[in-house]
């Protein structure tokens, strides 16, 4: 516990952060839930969820400045583990839906029955209990993203190199997920949920719940991510981020340090999944498309690389700006990111944080 | 003079640290005196004949002098020993039983072999502190340096080698933000705190004052005995305030070998090499 406030004494936005989520996460359901609509601080259910949404694109970014911004891995394909984790939890919620779907077949999902299959495919089974799909959400991606790691970080792949592969990798990935035969629903995804943990998901409650806990995980994440950086090991990632090879001469197996915070990031990123896809009310393969993992890379460049809640701020930042600009110009928004992503580059190399410490440090 | 007053008149420092006497790997077979063994080595590059059916022999607690002109194979000797290069035949032996040739980068630097380059390289965007932290002897692995947390011996120790290093007021700045020599120091410093029993150390005064050669020169005498010490250098005069043997390598290949006076004296060297300078 001391430990944890040191550190947090040496990151001060962080720890505001932290406080903030915090209090976010009992007063935002209080004020969706308790004050009456009339009420000037009543929050609308629409703007809760979206925010919820935001947290867990938060997260994600956490995730990907740990080791972008850390290790100096770019990766380009971390939608997949994200999408991994949020395919975990839709196959849970579909097996809650049993006998109320549009078929009334107790067992199998609606796309199931509509492809005409008699059987539950072997990797369904289990999800039925939350504990399960809890335990795949972050089972699965780790393993990808282990097995992934092991054979790229072993062979010394590095740089641009393993960004191609991170981005074929999610690619892979979309078209077989669009493929009706893998089982994961094809191209419309797993949808139409109603309950989880038996209750319903169109209740405002539940979804102060899953805000609540969208903040909170963010902030565990957060946290867990400051221990690692704040640690030997996280000096010993900078140090290969900078000057890997030197590091090898110093004693450290540089491939397995790799290993281990990439597969930590990438169950990260599998949490922030499996809470978007009852939050959004949806799961389809093109979560899996490299464009999103490229936008997760941009909301952590605009946020400032490598001081975590600049990755925090960064997701907020693009991700309300998306919000906005999809509604105003739908055609256009892309070019807007774009544009973000140029300018940042060029301008603020250390993004919005990089910014504002440069202005504090004037004054 | 003992090494420990000889360190204490140079560094003014009033009790001056005695480097621990390296762990060595229980593998580590040293019965027959010899730490190093390399036993027609040979590499090329492109067809270029960088390292040429080299043969050396470094005994336990040595300080020898590498000398030979550019492009005679010294760093390429030094990528051999610590796994960075694999020679096209030949063997390398640390000790009498550690196959050198079986092992890679942290395997090496685990069996306590250390390294400081030619241009001195430091993690630039730490703290002088993690530079030394990072690089101190301990368990290497993922989850152990997570959870790893300096207890008092070990600051200590991280003090006395910032002390030697003459570094203890920069301690909280960057270390890609010192002069060359400082970085040198830097170096010298991580390699102390890596406390191998093999000190690989090339060009070591490049970028240093007069006064820290003395300093660098009284430093490896002192850390001989207890460690060996291979010291690939181009100052001669540096090299004769330290040398007890010097090998010159020339073209791969091991030339002469001997004391300062006697490598100097031989007529082959004097064409390749020393000829060059007005000795």
């Amino acid at each position: 516990m001391t430990h944890i406030a040191r550190i947090l004494k040496d990151d001060r936005p962080g720890a505001a952060l932290l406080i903030m989520l915090l209090a976010a996460s009992a007063v935002v359901p209080f004020c969706n839930l308790a004050l009456a609509e009339g009420n000037p601080l009543h929050l609308p259910t629409y703007s809760m969820t979206l925010w919820g949404k935001y947290l867990c694109y938060a997260l994600l970014a956490v995730s990907v400045d740990l080791i972008w911004g850390y290790l100096g891995i770019l990766s380009l394909g971390h939608g997949a583990f994200f999408a991994l984790g949020g395919y975990a939890m839709g196959m849970y919620l579909m097996r809650q839906i049993g006998g109320r779907g549009v078929y009334g077949n107790p067992v199998l999902p609606d796309f199931m029955v509509f492809l005409n299959w008699k059987e539950l495919p072997w990797f369904w089974h289990g999800f039925q209990w939350f504990w399960f799909a809890a335990l795949m959400v972050v089972a699965v991606p780790s393993a990808l993203a282990f097995v992934f790691g092991r054979f790229a970080f072993r062979s010394r792949v590095t740089g641009v190199y393993l960004s191609i592969i991170t981005q074929a990798l999610t690619y892979a990935l979309l078209l077989a997920f669009f493929r009706n035969e893998m089982g994961f629903g094809g191209n419309n995804g797993l949808t139409d949920f109603k309950d989880i943990l038996g209750f319903s998901l169109q209740e405002d409650a539940t979804r102060a719940g899953l805000f609540a806990l969208s903040a909170l995980a963010l902030a565990a994440g957060y946290l867990a991510c400051r221990l690692i950086t704040a640690s030997r090991l996280g000096m010993a990632c900078t140090a290969i981020r900078d000057q890997e090879s030197r590091l090898r001469f110093v004693g450290y197996r540089v491939e397995n340090i790799k290993l281990w915070v990439f597969t930590f990031s990438a169950a990260l990123a599998g949490i922030a999944g499996a809470l978007y896809v009852p939050q959004v009310g949806i799961i389809n393969p093109t979560e899996f498309s490299p464009l999103n993992s490229i936008e997760i890379v941009i909301m952590v460049a605009v946020g400032g690389r490598a001081s975590l809640y600049g990755a925090v701020a960064g997701a907020i930042l693009v991700n309300a700006a998306k919000s906005w600009l999809t509604v105003a110009f739908p055609d256009a928004w892309l070019f807007g990111l774009g544009a973000l992503f140029v300018f940042v580059t060029l301008f603020l190399p250390y993004g919005v944080v990089g910014l504002i410490r440069k202005k504090g440090k004037r004054s | 003079m003992t090494a420990r007053d000889r360190l204490r008149a140079i560094f003014g420092i009033e009790d001056p640290i005695i480097f621990p006497i390296p762990e060595s790997s229980p593998e580590l077979d040293l019965r027959h005196g010899v730490i190093l063994y390399l036993e027609g080595i040979s590499v090329s590059f492109d067809g270029f004949k960088a390292i040429d059916d080299l043969n050396l022999y470094i005994d336990d607690g040595e300080l020898r002098c590498v000398i030979g002109p550019n492009g005679a194979g010294k760093t390429t000797m030094m990528d051999i020993i610590t796994g960075k290069t694999k020679p096209d035949s030949g063997s390398a032996w640390f000790g009498g039983t550690i196959d050198l040739l079986q092992m890679d980068e942290p395997g090496i630097a685990e069996a306590g072999i250390g390294r400081k380059f030619q241009k001195p390289t430091v993690f630039e965007e730490l703290i002088v502190h993690s530079n030394l932290e990072l690089a101190m002897a301990g368990n290497k692995a993922a989850w152990p340096t997570f959870l790893a947390r300096l207890d008092d011996g070990q600051k200590d120790r991280i003090n006395e080698t910032l002390k030697l290093i003459n570094l203890e007021s920069l301690t909280k700045t960057k270390a890609g933000s010192l002069s060359h020599g400082q970085k040198q120091w830097l170096e010298i410093g991580m390699l102390l705190m890596q406390n191998p029993k093999l000190l690989l150390i090339d060009e070591p005064v490049a970028g240093m004052t007069q006064q820290e050669m003395e300093r660098t020169a009284e430093l490896l005498t002192s850390l001989a005995g207890s460690h060996s010490v291979v010291v690939v250098e181009h100052d001669m005069d540096f090299i004769r305030s330290i040398a007890r043997k010097v090998s010159v390598l020339h073209q791969g290949r091991i030339l002469a070998e001997g004391t300062m006076d006697e490598v100097q004296n031989n007529q082959q060297v004097i064409e390749v090499y020393l000829g060059e300078y007005p000795c």
